[in-house]
């Protein structure tokens, strides 16, 4: 009898430990995505970040096959490369091609998700990769795919991944913070200051293609998006700084994860849909919050 | 070859439907996603289709069946009202479309991953295969519907033949369609509900992320080829059907290949041939356009140049040497070299080792070439007001791309003028009628 309960302890607080694994990588995908994203959405480049999104998927596939491993060192340059290559395609259609940005847009990333598609569907014996990861992602394995250091357990590796993401983000933030805040605002201005804006734009799409890899097999390629647009927006609508703007899109992407998470686990779903639908329920509410506001406003200056 | 002949020889009653139905859904959404290229809103397409998922969700749980018509009801509220978001989020808030629509186009599609996996985990019997909306199920479809999608395929193409006109006005000229009286809200309604109903019928043949595909480009590679909207239609009509054929063929062959995908790469493929190829807007075609222009201004710069020449003594039809000639106008020797040999084989002039002579329809044409640059020097010195010494880099410019119908226009609003800005004298043929 005793002996029963503490086998029922151990899996009670293995369960408890699986969910904060969960939600810490939920929150360092939001983290690194909401960071990214509000350069995105001050750039008018949200649709391009969704592009990039989707055609990293065969870098990945790609990547896979070559390397013949799941680390994510291969998988980021694969990713890397075609999210460069995709920005380069949108770029080379719209002005070699004279293509409208929305079509070019819509044209190179749907043709480059297609390609994934196919080569998962070619090698699929050979690819450990399924067409259910690209989409939602799979955040509940999380914590199986341990880290074994010295024959230390180090917790999900992915949790590693992405705090060193984040690193690396927050070190490019911290140390480029001016250079990226002017080419994001005002790119003519950057220019007459001899910073180069092809470098931040180039940049920032990079950091674009490695969040998503690094999120892919938590929330899966399109749900990345959500993460990426979502937070960054809601903060958008409440604040007029970029720090602060920075700062609450962060807030708003932990407190989506957290709630999402138990969203998921109630309605007994996908964990990074809960999440992303988290995400539109703070955007709605942060709308209305603002709307309410605003009729105030006029309201009392009516009254003036 | 046998599968080849198995295939299109349609004797296969499955594969004839399939095909037939996958062909009518690329054709309806090609057609309207002609309108939404040109109104600039190909990417709401792509929102619209991923917001489809959770209609789709929602239609299933209420009515247990996966039947086309019975997912169609919800798949069509949840695409609608993206569009209605997208339309207030960019109306009435400060985020800009792109932000707009990424912003709706994930999240609709989280909530439609959040109901899609609640479901998958309730163990309804009927729920296996929802998942293939995904990723669209073209090879599974059966003959009911195959029905639907030709159906509505049809109806999408009698209301934009019969509504041709307004919907043209439209895309291209809201405001004048305004003011004649069409009612614009309306038009703009069906237009999206069409958009809608072609996305949420071909969702199930290719899936939520590549039927942006099918909206995007067929219109956009048809552009390439013609400046006419009628035209337009029809080209990207074809070109969707082409590739549903063909993407449908490559996974009958391979079975193990998705059909969407390929669908989708085969129309890509298309549109890239297209942007080089294209007669219209190509690539090639530009850049074709591009030295033929160069060329004729370098030749006309030549014949201009020897008629200058002739100017200073009042004799054309004497030889000129090389050196008279790079003295006057700055020639590379390749460009004189590139240029004499043509104008020769026009017979403009006559060349030899020591200089170039002027034919007499050499000498007209470089008559007529120092006229019109003279004429609209003094043009733009009189109408614009411009300062004489601003206008001989545009005259340098426009002296080759005025028509010869443009050029009676200029002679007889200026009035048959002799002296340009610079007091220089106009020269006129013999058969520029002096009417005044």
């Amino acid at each position: 009898m005793i002996h029963h309960s503490k086998e029922h302890d151990r899996k009670k607080r293995k369960k408890r430990m699986d969910t904060f694994w969960i939600i810490l990588t939920g929150s360092l995908v939001a983290t690194c995505s909401a960071l990214v994203g509000c350069f995105l959405v001050l750039r008018k480049m949200a649709m391009v970040g969704d592009a990039i999104s989707h055609a990293v998927l065969p870098g990945i596939v790609l990547a896979y096959l070559v390397a013949q491993t799941r680390d994510s060192l291969p998988m980021l340059i694969g990713a890397a490369i075609f999210g460069v290559l995709i920005t380069i395609l949108i770029e080379t259609l719209h002005q070699q091609g004279k293509m409208q940005i929305d079509a070019a847009i819509g044209l190179s990333f749907t043709w480059l998700f297609a390609l994934g598609v196919i080569l998962i569907s070619v090698y699929a014996g050979r690819v450990d990769l399924d067409q259910d990861c690209v989409l939602y992602g799979e955040i509940a394995y999380i914590p199986i795919d341990i880290w074994f250091w010295n024959g230390q357990d180090m917790g999900p590796k992915a949790v590693w991944q992405l705090g060193g993401l984040l690193g690396v983000i927050v070190l490019l933030l911290v140390l480029g913070y001016k250079g990226l805040k002017i080419t994001t605002f005002d790119e003519k201005f950057a220019a007459s200051l001899g910073i180069s804006t092809i470098f931040w734009h180039y940049a920032l799409m990079s950091l674009v293609s490695f969040t998503t890899v690094l999120s892919f097999e938590s929330v899966g390629a399109i749900l990345v998006v959500a993460f990426l647009v979502g937070p960054a927006s809601t903060a958008y609508l409440l604040s007029k700084r970029l720090s602060e703007m920075l700062f609450l899109a962060v807030l708003l992407g932990i407190l989506a994860a957290l709630s999402g998470y138990f969203l998921a686990t109630w309605l007994n779903a996908s964990i990074a849909g809960g999440m992303a639908a988290a995400v539109g329920l703070e955007f709605v509410l942060a709308l209305i919050w603002v709307s309410i506001k605003k009729k105030s406003l006029e309201i009392a200056f009516e009254e003036i | 070859m046998q599968t080849f002949l198995d295939f299109f020889s349609f004797t296969d009653p499955n594969v004839r439907w399939v095909v037939l139905g996958i062909m009518a859904m690329c054709a309806g959404a090609a057609l309207v996603g002609v309108f939404a290229f040109l109104q600039k809103k190909s990417l709401v397409g792509d929102a619209i289709s991923h917001a489809i998922l959770p209609g789709i969700c929602l239609s299933f749980l209420i009515t247990e069946s996966k039947a086309t018509w019975a997912l169609l009801p919800g798949a069509f509220l949840t695409g609608w009202f993206s569009l209605i978001a997208i339309d207030y989020l960019t109306r009435h808030t400060k985020l800009k479309s792109d932000s707009a629509i990424a912003l709706v186009l994930s999240v609709f599609y989280g909530v439609g991953i959040l109901l899609l996996t609640m479901i998958q985990n309730m163990e309804l019997a009927q729920q296996s295969g929802l998942d293939k909306f995904l990723f669209g199920k073209a090879a599974a479809m059966v003959y009911e519907d195959v029905l639907v999608l030709i159906g509505l395929s049809i109806l999408i193409a009698v209301v934009i033949f019969s509504l041709y006109r307004p919907f043209r006005l439209l895309s291209f000229n809201p405001e004048y369609a305004q003011s004649l009286g069409y009612p614009i809200r309306f038009l703009e309604g069906l237009l999206s509900g069409l958009t809608v109903l072609s996305v949420a019928i071909g969702v199930q043949a290719v899936g939520v992320v590549l039927m942006a595909a099918l909206l995007i480009t067929p219109a956009a590679t048809a552009r390439y080829w013609t400046n006419s909207l009628s035209v337009m239609l029809i080209l990207a009509t074809f070109f969707g059907a082409f590739s549903g054929l063909m993407g449908t063929y490559i996974s009958y062959t391979y079975p193990h290949m998705p059909t969407g995908p390929w669908v989708v790469t085969v129309l890509s493929v298309i549109a890239i041939l297209s942007v080089l190829l294209g007669r219209k807007k190509g690539v090639l075609a530009s850049q074709r356009q591009l030295r033929r222009n160069g060329r004729k201004m370098l030749e006309e710069n030549l014949l201009k140049c020897l008629y200058h020449l002739g100017e200073m003594d009042n004799e054309w039809q004497k030889k000129r040497t090389w050196a008279e000639i790079t003295q006057k106008r700055l020639f590379t020797k390749k460009q004189l070299q590139r240029a004499w040999k043509a104008l020769s084989r026009k017979k403009l002039l006559l060349a030899d080792r020591e200089g170039l002579l002027l034919s007499k329809e050499g000498e007209k044409m470089g008559r007529r070439i120092t006229k019109i640059h003279r004429l609209w020097e003094l043009y733009l010195t009189k109408h614009l007001h411009l300062a004489s010494d601003h206008v001989h880099e545009d005259a340098e410019a426009i002296e080759h791309v005025i028509t010869p119908e443009l050029e009676k226009e200029l002679e007889h609003q200026l009035g048959y003028p002799v002296l340009d800005p610079h007091e220089e004298p106009i020269p006129y043929n013999e058969d520029d009628k002096k009417d005044t």
